[in-house]
């Protein structure tokens, strides 16, 4: 049963496919729409007018009103649009579905088969298919990735490792440039080849555009094999720091080869213009990320629209730096991740939440429409096959990549504490891949001759890095046993010992007496403490220690994991026995065995507790007031359920102590907040002194009291703050006795 | 001149040996230790205490103390002392060198235990073997300390909730009667072992005398 469905959702798919590929060719034209395609267009059957017809109102007959009529041209833009989007999203589901492949073949490569799939089919029809505009490429599809990419980058890996990066980013693209640039000359003067006519010039601009390590390349097939981080951060930062190079050369050689002569002076303005483009693009980005968040600081009254400030000021940056020619690549970097510290600590958890899965859903889109366009684009474009040239070109590309990493790590290697192996070496190296951005690069040379050798060049290393060495880096991966990237859970160990292990090491560096890496890291982190966080960050989480922040965020994810996943029975499975009593001192009275709790409390206990059961109760009978008898039982299920759900997450939760925050202003913080649907206990919880009674080993009777506390647990933790310490430890050592006694009881009441 | 310096280089080479750094690392390392000392043979906590830069540093104390712990010398000896000769300043140091391209992983894993070792007895202040609650909340109180006003409840929930992932990963199924005594090292090995000590846990020691150049990034 189970082989069969996939194989009917696979050719059921496949003929769906199949059948929107030919609409979609068809669409592209400008011609009128064949008949048979006329369902989704939702015109009527039978011969369709021509366009001129309801374009006239005044027509010299009188014609009958059009109950139905056909209007394609108006929507034909946004309706193409939306219809590639739309193929290129099923592509990709149907890329998952079909299990195997997947895991063959990387994604990319599906995709710019696809791409040639569709060229092809367009072009068999006769219609004119649409090529990857350059600006549509660069002003459309690139940012959302660069954005996600410059967002989530991580940033202690990048700091860390920023002079390796630099040095593979700067010096090895140069390096690139030269070599393929000089070899391809020397290559085209070589007798009977035909290619007399490219000069230096047109030479090095070939290699400025066809060197350059692709971000978006990169991402999607090292986002696959999962390798471990320095790995990954190094050739993928490497991508997004040529950036900067690849510009100044590229518009360097491009002057250079209209003007016809070069100077000594033109190439001192060559490198003073790499340092205005990289750092003016990083200075703009900056700029605008902190703009934004200083906008994010005034956000609380305006959840809804926070999200859209991060991605206007982004995208902003990027165009405002490449008005000027400057980086764009590095401004939408910069500004992100100077954005991102300060307008995580403002804005809400769903406003994070909408920003971190808009970025990746764009990003994602985007890459796939790349790709596939670049398949379209291969089988449209005009082409001028050379093989010398193509074949001296993807061998040239491949040995220069070689040399380069090896020559660079071993100057790198005298420079860093952790030192590239070779195996390290190999991955950076084989990891080269290139991409789109070379292509659109291609198109943007002016026309001539040499332009279609240019492009098929191009293109035929872009197929080559991305299908060769995108399909066998993963078996490569395996068979060289590279370290794979960490599962890690956010561990509060980890981070208090990151945290002493930052001062322990700032401290040893000024006993040492030098100033090192840790000093300077830990200066800024005052300064950012001081100056930035006031100004930038809201209300009272500005002077909220790291400590605490990544304490609450975790103990958030642990509390929404729990309600997401449902019935205990989905529970991760690290939930141990282990809770507050074994860890607790025994100190205090060695009183392990049911002891008795003051009056008061007791009072309080009782008194809270009757009237939860009170307003449940009444919750039921208001049910069965109305119609159907069904919905009391139905609530008593669902509750049941609830409870069960309940009672393991407040289990969970009591193993992380919640911080008693002072924070009476929360908006702002993302506590957690369930959804009013998700709610069955509908009280509320104004009731003041919840705090330890509510909380160890809960009976089934705790669920009620429970929900009330994980509602507001930052709030409800306040008055605990006031309880005497020597006090608490016992109350819960004693509540937990206590509270499971009348469980029986109420479970029977509520029944 | 020739003689104390054949006699300077045999110290060193000791040195050398016993705690693996190379000669000019040593060498500058004395001029700072000449430094703090004021020409002294011994160095004291006061002289540690008054270096200004430290003054920021929330561990300062705890950082402080490591020097003078006896259990740091590889001695097997316990408690602390009041004055410290160079060679002990020098062992203390050399938990923190970096491991190089030639080293073996047997002698990473064994350096990794050295750096942990040393965290282990940083915070097990009364050297009884194991990390205590009362211990371990005394270290997040000192980390936060100089984040202003945060106040004990806070740092005694992080170093409680702490304390139950230690004990939940190590001994997942304690019985609600059983206690935890305390983090072993063994146990804390096993919660900081995603942290790879070896690689992170070490300062650049330097090659070139920078006494003259009083800013600026280290050149090693």
């Amino acid at each position: 049963m189970a082989e069969l469905r996939p194989a009917r959702c696979w050719r059921t798919g496949f003929f769906f496919c199949l059948w929107l590929l030919l609409f979609l060719s068809v669409a592209s034209g400008s011609l009128v729409v064949v008949s048979g395609s006329n369902e989704t267009s939702g015109g009527p059957a039978g011969d369709t007018p021509e366009d001129p017809h309801h374009q006239t109102n005044s027509t010299t007959h009188k014609k009958a009103f059009p109950v139905l009529s056909f209007n394609y041209q108006d929507v034909r833009k946004p309706f193409v649009i939306s219809l590639w989007i739309l193929l290129a999203l099923l592509m990709k589901l149907g890329f998952h579905i079909i299990p195997n492949i997947s895991n063959v073949v990387p994604e990319s490569c599906l995709l710019i088969g696809v791409g040639l799939l569709v060229g092809g089919i367009i072009k068999a029809i006769g219609e004119e298919a649409p090529v990857l505009d350059t600006k549509l490429f660069f002003h459309y599809l690139l940012p959302p990735i660069i954005l996600d990419a410059g967002y989530f980058l991580p940033i202690r890996a990048f700091m860390e490792n920023m002079g390796t990066i630099l040095v593979f980013a700067v010096v090895g693209t140069l390096w690139n440039v030269f070599f393929i640039g000089g070899m391809i000359f020397a290559v085209c003067q070589i007798e009977g080849v035909q290619l007399a006519g490219v000069d230096l010039l047109s030479c090095l601009l070939f290699g400025s555009i066809v060197s350059a390590v692709d971000p978006v390349a990169v991402l999607a097939v090292f986002e696959e094999i999962q390798i471990n981080e320095l790995l990954h951060i190094l050739v993928f930062g490497e991508s997004l720091l040529n950036d900067a190079v690849t510009v100044v050369l590229y518009h360097l050689f491009e002057e250079f080869s209209h003007a016809g002569t070069v100077t000594v002076l033109d190439g001192v303005l060559g490198v003073v213009c790499f340092f205005v483009v990289s750092l003016g693009g990083v200075m703009v980005g900056a700029i605008y990320g902190f703009l934004g968040a200083f906008t994010s600081r005034f956000t609380t009254h305006t959840r809804v629209i926070e999200p859209l400030f991060v991605f206007l000021y982004s995208y902003m940056a990027y165009l405002s730096a490449e008005v000027f020619h400057l980086s764009g690549i590095m401004s939408l970097i910069a500004c992100g991740v100077i954005m991102r510290p300060y307008v995580e600590a403002n804005v809400s958890h769903k406003s994070y939440t909408t920003i971190k899965y808009f970025l990746k859903m764009w990003s994602s889109v985007s890459e796939t429409l790349i790709f596939i366009f670049l398949g379209v684009s291969t089988v449209a474009g005009p082409h001028a096959w050379n093989w010398t040239f193509v074949i001296s070109t993807v061998i040239l590309c491949l040995v220069s990549r070689v040399l380069g990493v090896i020559g660079l790590t071993c100057i790198i290697n005298k420079f860093r504490i952790v030192k590239l192996t070779k195996k390290d070496q190999f991955i950076v190296a084989y990891g080269g891949l290139r991409g789109a951005i070379a292509f659109s690069l291609g198109f943007l040379l002016t026309d001539n001759e040499r332009k279609n050798m240019f492009l098929t060049a191009i293109i035929t290393v872009i197929f080559f890095t991305v299908f060769v060495q995108g399909m066998t880096i993963r078996p490569l991966v395996e068979l060289l046993a590279v370290k794979k990237k960490k599962e890690s859970k956010p561990s509060i160990n980890e981070e208090i010992h990151t945290q002493f292990l930052g001062h322990l090491l700032t401290g040893i560096e000024d006993i040492c007496g030098h100033y090192g890496h840790h000093h300077w890291k830990d200066k800024l982190n005052r300064f950012n403490k001081t100056y930035l966080k006031k100004w930038l960050i809201a209300g009272e989480r500005s002077t909220e220690p790291q400590l605490i922040s990544f304490y609450n965020k975790m103990e958030m994810k642990q509390a929404m994991m729990l309600v997401e996943s449902g019935s205990t029975a989905k529970l991760p499975s690290t939930l141990s026995s282990v809770s507050m009593q074994n860890i607790q001192q025994r100190g205090s009275g060695n009183r392990r065995a049911i002891p008795s709790i003051s009056k008061s409390r007791e009072q309080e206990i009782r008194k809270i507790l009757r009237s939860n059961l009170q307003k449940t109760r009444q919750r039921l009978r208001s049910y069965s007031r109305h119609d159907l008898m069904i919905d009391p039982f139905e609530d008593n299920v669902s509750e049941v359920r609830f409870r069960k759900q309940r009672v393991e997450m407040e289990r969970r939760m009591s193993h992380y102590l919640t911080v008693p925050t002072n924070r009476q202003e929360t908006p702002s913080v993302r506590k957690v907040c369930f959804e009013p649907e998700h709610q069955v206990f509908t009280y509320d919880n104004s009731e003041s002194p919840r705090g330890p009674r509510a909380r160890p080993d809960p009976g089934p009777l705790d669920a009620i009291s429970l929900v009330s506390e994980s509602q507001r647990p930052n709030q409800s933790r306040e008055p605990r703050a006031k309880v005497p310490e020597e006090q608490e430890e016992q109350d819960q050592l004693k509540l937990s006795r206590c509270l499971s006694d009348p469980g029986p009881n109420q479970e029977e009441d509520l029944s | 001149m020739g003689a104390s310096q054949t006699r300077a280089e045999h110290q060193y080479q000791d040195l050398a040996d016993k705690t693996g750094f190379s000669f000019e690392q040593i060498k500058n390392l004395y001029q700072r230790f000449q430094q703090l000392s004021g020409n002294e043979e011994t160095i004291s906590r006061a002289n540690l205490d008054s270096i200004p830069a430290l003054a920021n540093n929330p561990i300062r104390k705890q950082i402080i103390g490591a020097f003078f712990d006896k259990r740091n010398q590889h001695q097997d000896e316990v408690g602390s002392c009041d004055q410290i000769g160079f060679e002990q300043f020098l062992m203390v140091m050399s938990h923190f060198r970096p491991p190089n391209l030639r080293t073996t992983d047997e002698e990473k894993e064994a350096m990794r235990k050295e750096k942990l070792r040393f965290l282990f007895n940083m915070h097990d202040s009364d050297n009884d073997g194991t990390i205590t609650l009362a211990e371990y909340r005394k270290v997040v109180e000192e980390l936060m300390s100089k984040s202003g006003e945060i106040g004990q409840e806070t740092a005694k929930a992080i170093a409680d909730a702490a304390m139950l992932e230690v004990a939940s990963i190590n001994v997942p199924n304690m019985g609600p009667e059983e206690f935890y005594e305390g983090i072993t090292f063994e146990h804390f090995e096993e919660i900081l072992k995603g942290l790879e000590m070896e690689s992170r846990m070490h300062i650049r020691f330097l090659d070139v005398d920078t006494s003259t150049m009083r800013c600026g990034k280290s050149q090693s």
